[in-house]
């Protein structure tokens, strides 16, 4: 994939207010690897970095937009043209599931598997932090297998215990703390993703391989 | 003992919160990419104004009312400043406390300097706690002296919403990530304001002294916001942003710090389907599939999977916090 210089730069930074500017990456590891070049060397004046799926928005009150988008322009060709990060580059947790959730059985007819291989399929691949939202410590967790895909609860609960393990569309996620949701519930995990007191306080930060692994009650 | 330095007294005490009220300084920017909104003050140059007229930092952290209506208590006696939406407020002065003369800036003389009060006003002041209470006068938009066991009562705000009160010394409630401002979407930091919490006051030793009496209260606003287009107007149609800005909206009564929801023209989309989840700013105005934008406030979510149409110029996202219930808005392009 080619950088795009000129003319194009417009269109993939775009002005978010006048001081953020939301640059189009096109892809969730374009994202990453733009996220990680930012933080290594941050441009002065920048407050937020926040990576989405197919985006980095860059808050940045008093930077001078036109410097911070031509900053922004150049990174992230150099963003589109990195080689693919080493798998586990960013850290691989394990996370330790009891699969008893509530709707692991609605999951397992859904999904037309017996029971067994739902979990099987849930623990089987390397998952990747996304993203982080709905909640502080909440991460969107990609590469889901596919054969569990599987609609959100028509009515979402009203609260859903810390370390709750679920799954919703294409993603999968940890609690981090007592919340209302609507994701499906396979289990729970005794370890904690959330802790204010923790630096830093996501356990689940973008980019990182997350690995579920069964175990027992 | 001086009820000054004792920390049991050096407290606010809540004898009423009114409507809505939170402890409040400038958030915990830099947590977005961990899901954590920036929260603070909603109306943050409100906040740093009173701040300032107590000889506070800027960012120390204050009491944010909603609808004012609150009565505080202080022990041990303070420095306050009220700012923000403009609300009547009166002392209830114990009997034998510093006279309703130490309660106006008028009467702070400068030059001898007591404790850590900044003012010599304060000298008059002492061993006044439980005498029957008589009311002495104070105002908005001036460090008031409350003495020992007065309480600060907030009406009702003549225009405006939010009202913010500094206390010389900040809140010295429990930080998290860096802040002590509660965050009505994510639940971090303290709860709400409620009916006989005591919130500890940092030290008001080493701070400058008290020097404005007064400072002028800014004008109500008109609900003008002048807006930016973008990141997302390309997905409405081409005459959306003129239909956002042709006609004034209403605030509709499910506002609040998250963001301020309006009624109106309904803003057309040209693209279906989903929007990746992305950014959001302060000042945000994201249209969800009604059509009916919300202006983003502080405790907005730092992601959304909605398309935002303009985003709120960043002076004018004070006047955006101000704005009540059936107040109109008018958007203007810049």
């Amino acid at each position: 994939m080619t950088s795009r210089p000129g003319s194009g730069d417009r269109a993939v930074v775009r002005r978010a207010g006048e001081s953020a500017l939301l640059v189009e990456t096109g892809s969730l590891e374009v994202s990453h690897r733009l996220d990680a070049l930012l933080r290594e060397r941050r441009p002065a004046g920048v407050t937020e970095i926040v990576p989405g799926p197919a985006t980095v928005l860059v808050v940045a009150p008093g930077a001078d937009p036109a410097a911070l988008r031509a900053r922004l322009s150049l990174l992230l060709g150099t963003a589109r043209d990195a080689a693919p990060a080493p798998s586990g580059a960013r850290g691989t947790v394990t996370v330790p599931v009891v699969y008893d959730g509530p709707d692991l059985a609605d999951v397992a007819e859904l999904s037309g598997l017996p029971v067994r291989e739902v979990v099987e399929r849930h623990t089987g691949v390397e998952l990747v932090v996304g993203w982080l939202g709905f909640a502080p410590g909440f991460a969107y967790l990609t590469g889901l297998d596919p054969a569990l895909h599987v609609p959100r609860l028509s009515t979402p609960r009203t609260s859903v215990p810390a370390g709750a393990v679920a799954i919703a569309g294409p993603y999968s996620a940890v609690y981090p703390a007592a919340s209302p949701g609507g994701w499906r519930l396979l289990g729970r995990s005794s370890l904690t993703v959330w802790d204010t007191a923790a630096d830093p306080p996501a356990l689940l930060t973008p980019g990182t391989r997350v690995r579920f692994r069964a175990v027992r009650g | 003992m001086n009820p000054e330095a004792d920390p049991v007294l050096r407290v606010v005490e809540v004898v009423a919160p009114g409507p809505y009220a939170t402890v409040q300084d400038l958030g915990r920017p830099g947590h977005g990419h961990l899901g954590v909104p920036c929260s603070g003050a909603a109306d943050a140059p409100s906040l740093r104004l009173a701040n300032r007229l107590v000889g506070n930092p800027e960012d120390a952290a204050g009491i944010e009312l909603t609808f004012g209506g609150a009565r505080l208590r202080f022990p041990a006696g303070a420095w306050v400043a009220v700012t923000g939406a403009p609300c009547p407020l009166t002392l209830r002065v114990p009997e034998g406390a510093g006279g309703s003369g130490g309660t106006g800036p008028s009467a702070v003389s400068r030059g001898s300097g007591s404790r850590d009060t900044g003012s010599p006003a304060a000298g008059s002041r002492r061993d006044a706690a439980r005498a029957p209470a008589r009311p002495g006068a104070a105002g908005p938009y001036a460090p008031v002296w409350v003495p020992s066991g007065g309480e600060l009562r907030v009406g009702a705000p003549t225009a405006g919403l939010r009202t913010y009160v500094a206390v010389r010394g900040g809140l010295d409630v429990p930080a998290v990530l860096g802040s002590r401002s509660t965050d009505a979407l994510s639940g971090l930091g303290p709860a709400p304001l409620a009916p006989g919490l005591r919130l500890p006051l940092g030290p008001a030793a080493g701070l400058p002294p008290i020097v404005v009496d007064a400072a002028p209260p800014p004008p109500i606003p008109r609900g003008v916001l002048r807006v930016l287009p973008g990141p997302r107007d390309d997905w409405f149609a081409p005459d959306a942003l003129e239909a956002l800005c042709a006609a004034p909206y209403q605030v509709s009564r499910r506002s609040n710090r998250v963001g301020v929801r309006l009624a109106g023209t309904a803003l057309r989309r040209v693209r279906d389907g989903e929007l990746p989840s992305e950014g959001m700013v302060a000042g945000a105005v994201q249209v969800p599939p009604s059509g009916q934008p919300i202006v983003f406030l502080a405790d907005h979510p730092p992601t959304g999977g909605y398309p935002v149409i303009a985003v709120v110029a960043s002076a004018d996202l004070a006047v955006a916090a101000q704005l009540r219930p059936g107040d109109p808005v008018w958007f203007r392009l810049r």
